[in-house]
């Protein structure tokens, strides 16, 4: 045999293995294809390619091997059983950035499907690994790493707290500011996921200075990076007080209005998160809000958008009302009562109905001006439907409660209180009739009212035990009537009067 | 004689008699004592109730001065505590006016103040009509850039288009497949192909300016500076951490103290030290305590007064300063001359030339 047909035999298993491993990965795109390469043992075939002399050959198995973890979980524990991650980890240290970024792929892959499948990623040592990536040149290494970490600290705080812990939190923060946005991207979602588990990870993200950089990118006009942004913005502000101060300080408010316009949905969602993050931890922080003019921003907001999206805004209103009396009649000033029961009507899904009642019940609650706002947007009806629907959750018909209670406990406004007392249940009733025996004594015009719009017909016909909250409060209406008119308004005069008739002896 | 001779004829008498009178005063003697003594307790009971009264008299007048002393002590000091509540009250009652007229003012002007929040609110609303409108402007002029934006891409991607189908432009003997012979014009790709000239031969440096302008946005906040293209091939060998590369790039300017110091510094110090003086000079004489034991260097000049005998000096002696020189010693002469009183200059002069004193 010649060297040269000795050598032949080499190159053609060299193409062999080349063809094969191409194949494998254009196969593992399509996800049609994935189970018959999961019963024809892929993994266990890819496995040694992974060692391969040649470094093509290992890039492609590497890409071929992270695209099936892509794709299910019990792939990915397939790649964890066969041992495959402390190879893949020994060579991040070492190879080109091309099996970097293909390694890292891999790990993000395995990592991203459950909190044990990132544990076992990061048992295998591999957060030094890529905290190293993250110190190269490259920016496709870097973005890579990056996405890889932010898979590992996305699922629990013990993971972010091991993220942290190798160090990643300042080289996350230098890859925000590169020129290339693909990374910057990436990075901003890591820092969101790491800052979003408790207040030490957001504590220690933001001593590395983040805030300020992720400010400056506010309104940078790609859509996906303000996304990315505000979601890291308003996960490193809810935690606590502090924290939505510094976040405040970097000058992010009238700035951020801005974006509630932009046309991608969730970096409107995102900005009204942040608002609402902000806005619920003191009076003080939602007084600056309201004050440079962010309450009319997402109520212009609500009514741009549908579905889920409208959430967060609608959150954001009830915890601006439920500080303070002067907030909430801000709310109700710039309009915000009426956009709320549209919302209330249009949207089907029943935790944003409950948001929506929350919301109306922090307006409601101060004094009777609040009440009777929320009152003539003809509201209260509405509530009771919902929490007399047996259709809706207990979390709607609990928060509806509440919120009628805390309305009705305050609502002087007697036209809007007349249609509960129909079918209203007697926990409810009880207090529509409490707000009529302290209204009607003292005001005559009222009492005309009431007579002559059926309410006392009304409440001659409440069935209620005797002793109870509710028939005192209806004695003390009675008594504000003569006698007369509310025999004459009591459920079966007509029968008595013909009884009186036919027992009459005309003299 | 004859008186003893009588005394002696009396004798038995008087014994007859004695021994009579004796007898008598026995047979009286009990009774008699008995009167005696009741005599004498009567006026001794007598006596003694004078006594009696007497004593009770004092006690009773001794006791009625106390009573009224003390009484008048134990009133005045009811009327003290009377008065002073009294004060009090009034003072109660003005410090509630005081008080509630306060409570009035802080609780309207500060907890709730009714036209402070009636003012806040219509600034509210004027500021939600601004920003509202303002960020309908800001859309509006972002629809309209989009829209720019994909107009002119649609534009540039067509003209492109042109460019590379040129060989489907039509010639004199066959129409093209923009220029159908049904239609009465050439379609509008027939148009733009037959206006379009051939594209240039892409050259490698604006192949690399093209990838150098991709990365850096035009509206990017905050990146003044402009980093250089990351390469496509990998440079070799070894290099430092890129955090030194960071902070070696981006080391803030540190001037020595001469470059950084102005040159009319010294001026300006000047100047500023004036104006610190100006500013700040309150006292112009400073207190210095202890300052005045500098006097004590100077000699201390005995009294004259105190330097003569203190005995009563005889009638008729005559002051004067000058005739014990000895005590005199060192003392400066007196002032003869004093400051002349003006009370008495215009006096006659006031009104007329007349009384002129000379």
């Amino acid at each position: 045999m010649t060297q040269r047909q000795v050598l032949q035999a080499f190159e053609q298993y060299q193409r062999s293995r080349t063809q094969f491993v191409q194949t494998v990965a254009e196969l593992a795109t399509r996800p049609q294809n994935i189970e018959t390469l999961q019963h024809a043992g892929v993994v266990s075939l890819l496995r040694p390619l992974l060692l391969d002399g040649v470094p093509t050959i290992q890039q492609t198995a590497a890409l071929a091997l992270g695209r099936l973890a892509n794709h299910s979980d019990d792939l990915a524990e397939a790649v964890v059983k066969g041992g495959i991650l402390p190879q893949l980890v020994y060579s991040l240290a070492e190879q080109n950035r091309f099996y970097k970024k293909a390694a890292a792929f891999v790990l993000r892959a395995v990592a991203k499907h459950s909190p044990e499948l990132a544990q076992a990623v990061v048992d295998c040592g591999a957060l030094d690994a890529l905290v190293l990536c993250l110190e190269e040149f490259d920016p496709g290494v870097k973005e890579a790493a990056a996405w890889a970490l932010g898979y590992i600290a996305r699922h629990n705080a013990e993971l972010s707290l091991s993220v942290v812990e190798a160090g990643a939190v300042p080289l996350l923060v230098l890859c925000v500011q590169e020129p290339e946005i693909a990374v910057r991207r990436i990075a901003a979602s890591s820092l969101s996921d790491i800052s979003k588990h408790s207040p030490e990870l957001a504590q220690t993200v933001v001593d590395t200075g983040a805030i300020a950089y992720l400010a400056q990118m506010i309104l940078n006009p790609d859509a996906k990076l303000k996304r990315q942004v505000f979601s890291a913005l308003s996960q490193i502000s809810k935690h606590s007080v502090d924290l939505a101060e510094m976040v405040v300080e970097a000058e992010v408010f009238p700035a951020a209005l801005a974006c509630l316009k932009d046309p991608d949905e969730y970096v409107r969602k995102n900005v009204a998160t942040l608002m609402r993050e902000i806005a619920k931890h003191t009076p003080e922080l939602s007084q600056m809000v309201v004050n440079c003019g962010g309450v009319a921003a997402v109520i212009d907001y609500l009514g741009d958008s549908r579905a889920n999206v409208r959430l967060p805004g609608i959150m954001m209103l009830g915890y601006v009302a439920a500080h303070r009396e002067n907030l909430a009649m801000a709310v109700i000033v710039s309009r915000g009562v009426s956009q709320l029961a549209i919302c209330l009507v249009e949207e089907p899904e029943d935790h944003i109905k409950a948001a929506t009642v929350w919301a109306f019940g922090q307006i409601g609650r101060h004094t009777p001006e609040h009440a009777r706002a929320v009152a003539s947007a003809n509201v209260l009806p509405k509530l009771l439907d919902l929490y007399m629907d047996p259709g809706s959750s207990e979390d709607l018909q609990a928060k509806s409660k509440r919120a009628l209670k805390g309305i009705l406990q305050k609502c002087t406004h007697l036209p809007a209180l007349e249609p509960l007392l129909c079918d209203a249940p007697s926990n409810i009733l009880k207090h529509v009739a409490c707000q009529f025996s302290k209204i009607l004594p003292h005001d005559s015009q009222a009492r005309r009212l009431f007579v002559t719009s059926g309410g006392l017909k009304k409440v001659q016909e409440i069935e209620a035990e005797a002793g109870s909250a509710l028939q005192e409060h209806i004695n003390s209406i009675n008594n504000c009537f003569p006698a007369e008119i509310v025999r004459y308004y009591s459920p079966g005069y007509s029968e008595t009067l013909l009884e009186k008739v036919e027992k009459y002896q005309p003299a | 004689m004859a008186q003893l001779v009588n005394l002696l004829s009396r004798i038995e008498r008087v014994r007859e008699e004695y021994f009579v009178r004796i007898r008598i005063a026995e047979e009286n003697r009990a009774l008699e004592h008995a009167a005696a003594v009741k005599i004498q307790s009567w006026f001794r009971g007598c006596q003694t109730r004078a006594y009696l009264r007497y004593l009770n008299k004092k006690a009773t007048l001794m006791q009625k001065i106390w009573r009224g002393f003390s009484a008048r002590r134990i009133f005045r000091k009811m009327l003290e505590a009377a008065f002073f509540t009294r004060k009090m009250n009034l003072c109660n009652q003005m410090a509630v006016r005081i008080q509630k007229t306060w409570r009035g003012y802080y609780v309207r002007q500060y907890v709730h103040n009714y036209y402070a929040r009636k003012i806040y609110l219509e600034g509210l609303t004027r500021k939600n009509e601004e920003v509202r409108k303002t960020l309908e402007e800001f859309a509006e002029f972002q629809r309209r850039m989009r829209e720019q934006e994909r107009t002119e891409r649609e534009e540039r991607e067509k003209c492109i288009l042109a460019q590379k189908m040129h060989f489907l432009l039509s010639t004199k003997q066959c129409p093209g497949v923009y220029n159908s012979p049904f239609r009465d014009s050439p379609g509008e790709m027939e148009l733009r192909m037959r206006s379009a000239k051939p594209p240039l031969a892409k050259s490698p440096s604006r192949h690399k300016d093209r990838i150098g302008k991709k990365m850096e946005s035009p509206t990017e906040a905050g990146s003044a500076t402009h980093l250089p293209p990351i390469r496509t091939k990998k440079p070799q060998g070894p290099f430092r951490q890129p955090l030194e590369v960071w902070q070696q790039r981006y080391r803030p300017l540190e001037p020595t103290l001469r470059v950084a110091t102005s040159i009319t510094a010294l001026e300006e110090a000047r100047e500023e030290l004036r104006r610190e003086e100006w500013r700040g000079r309150v006292v112009d004489h400073p207190f210095h305590p202890f300052s005045n034991t500098s006097r004590q260097s100077e000699k201390y000049e005995p009294l004259i007064h105190a330097s003569a005998p203190f005995e009563q000096v005889a009638y008729g002696t005559k002051h004067f300063r000058e005739e014990k020189k000895e005590i005199l010693q060192e003392k400066e002469p007196f002032k003869t001359v004093f400051t002349s009183c003006q009370v008495f200059d215009k006096f006659g002069r006031l009104y007329s030339n007349a009384g002129k004193i000379v």
